[in-house]
């Protein structure tokens, strides 16, 4: 045996397992999507008003969290990279801990919070702020709030990351140039940290559209996404073929994010 | 000045991310049935009835052993994959790489079905083995990514030392290689177990009438939301802020994990 090729031994248990429990089966179930040569599954899935409709109601709910966790992301992983390490490492139990919560204990307590007798409405009118309590649970803003604080970390540590690795020198060059604080972070952060960004928005973006818990639990079944109609046709209608059309339409548009993004990150890389 | 306006929104992001956390301790203690808050008195009734409940009970104890079993495994197959693809110089390494972090990128209600509807042909639903085979599919990339990390960090002199001094690479391996490896080895196993223990996905498919905890969870918020999974949720959040403690004592440390 040339040693060329011994490096791979010990990865063989691993991929025998990976092959016959995870290629194997998602590769048997895609076939359904197409069993009898006929492609009318797809037809359905992608023709049909009522589920192009889940497609697009998954990519604007993808597209929105992104947004957001961009948004409160990047001051939170900016702040964490600044700071002192007493800080950083306080910061950083406030990340972590969520990110390992189950994501079920999470929902749960959204639940709670968010209800029509939960935690906030209750508060808000006994505080005689409002006097009917507000639609925050099983709608739309109930499956971003969920979405948002279960895919926040995703965000936060690539951009952490990014930030760390800006050499300090640079910003005491521009500092002693005279550049306001504005403008560093405008013309040397934000350069600078923008494949930390990009990382991160890819992770929360293909995460966002596989997603089931959440918007299962907050969505109330008024919220639709492409994972919960697959779990329903698989479970409720028992609809195999048309299950692994719906499954094959969204591991394609995930490896096409994917791929891309990476084809795009190499093309940064190397400039 | 700036600084301070991003120390005050980070402390609003911060509220945000903990809240949910929070909110769980006092209506575990609650002494009404119903959702309450403030809770109108405290007790520990619902501590109690899932202690005395064996089907919360059997569920937990499922959930542990499946977490287990999943660690022991995913470490077992995902270290030495792990050194492959650090270490190994062989052609169709690259796509060795893509196939070990696949179980992150395809969404996991795919390989739920898909395994589901392999197990329900070869008779597995229920059994609790085929649940730690799921399990270990979808905890193997953690394991991968945390000892890559490890062992591009380590230093290659140690061990052409020990080569040098006459030990085989046998005893290289384990008298050196791995004992420095061991707080790679303690954050990937932890992070295994905790993959399995929180999974509900997979468990929705595969766990059948044997409940893990996750599914039993999840059926009983489906239902009727008492305040028993509030307590539930507030054993959990320890067990999992234990675990982070011991990552960070043991483990690669917290920052170094997040890496």
């Amino acid at each position: 045996m040339s040693s060329r090729l011994g490096g791979v031994l010990p990865a063989l248990p691993a991929l025998l397992l990976l092959f016959f429990f995870f290629l194997f089966p998602v590769v048997r179930m895609l076939g359904y999507s197409v069993e009898g040569g006929s492609f009318e599954w797809y037809a359905k899935a992608l023709g049909q008003g009522l589920y192009l409709q889940v497609f697009w109601n998954t990519f604007e709910i993808a597209l929105i969290v992104t947004a957001i966790c961009l948004l409160l992301g990047y001051p939170l992983g900016f702040l964490l990279a600044t700071t002192t390490p007493g800080w950083a490492t306080l910061g950083f139990i406030f990340v972590l801990l969520p990110l390992w919560t189950s994501v079920l204990v999470r929902t749960y307590a959204w639940m709670v919070l968010l209800g029509r007798n939960g935690v906030f409405n209750r508060l808000l009118v006994q505080g005689g702020v409002i006097s009917d309590p507000l639609p925050l649970l099983n709608n739309f803003t109930g499956v971003l709030i969920g979405m948002v604080h279960v895919l926040l970390p995703y965000m936060v540590l690539p951009i952490y990351g990014a930030v760390r690795r800006v050499d300090p020198a640079l910003i005491s060059a521009a500092q002693g140039l005279g550049a306001s604080n504005a403008r560093i972070f405008r013309r040397v952060y934000l350069p600078l940290t923008l494949p930390g960004i990009f990382a991160g928005a890819v992770i929360v973006f293909v995460l966002s559209l596989g997603f089931y818990i959440t918007p299962a639990l907050l969505g109330g079944g008024r919220v639709m996404m492409l994972a919960v109609m697959i779990e329903q046709e698989v479970h409720q209608t028992l609809n195999w073929p048309f299950a692994a059309a719906l499954s094959a339409s969204l591991l394609v548009v995930t490896l096409a994010v994917y791929a891309a993004a990476q084809r795009f990150m190499r093309a940064g890389a190397g400039s | 000045m700036s600084r301070r306006v991003l120390v005050v929104a980070c402390t609003a992001i911060y509220t945000f991310l903990m809240l949910p956390l929070l909110v769980v301790f006092p209506i575990s203690f609650s002494s009404a049935a119903y959702m309450q808050f403030p809770p109108p008195g405290l007790s520990w009734q619902w501590y109690e009835r899932y202690l005395d409940d064996p089907q919360w009970i059997d569920a937990t104890v499922r959930s542990l052993y499946v977490g287990v079993a999943t660690a022991i495994l995913a470490v077992v197959l995902g270290v030495p994959l792990a050194f492959s693809l650090v270490r190994g110089r062989f052609p169709g390494r690259w796509l060795l790489d893509r196939i070990a972090l696949a179980p992150l990128i395809v969404p996991t209600i795919i390989l739920s079905i898909s395994v589901y509807g392999l197990f329900a042909k070869l008779k597995l639903i229920g059994e609790w083995y085929g649940l730690v085979i799921a399990h270990t599919v979808l905890a193997l990339p953690f394991v991968v990514l945390v000892m890559a990390a490890g062992l591009r960090d380590f230093d290659r002199a140690l061990e052409q030392a020990a080569e040098g001094l006459g030990a085989s690479r046998l005893r290289t391996l384990l008298k050196i290689t791995l004992p420095l490896l061991r707080p790679s080895l303690v954050s990937a196993g932890l992070l295994a177990f905790i993959s399995s223990f929180d999974e509900l996905v997979v468990a929705l498919f595969l766990a059948g009438p044997n409940m893990t905890l996750p599914k039993k969870m999840f059926d009983n918020i489906m239902m009727e939301i008492d305040p028993t999974i509030a307590a539930v949720s507030v054993m959990q959040i320890l067990l999992v802020s234990v675990v982070l403690v011991l990552i960070d004592r043991f483990g690669r440390g917290l920052r170094g994990s997040a890496r």
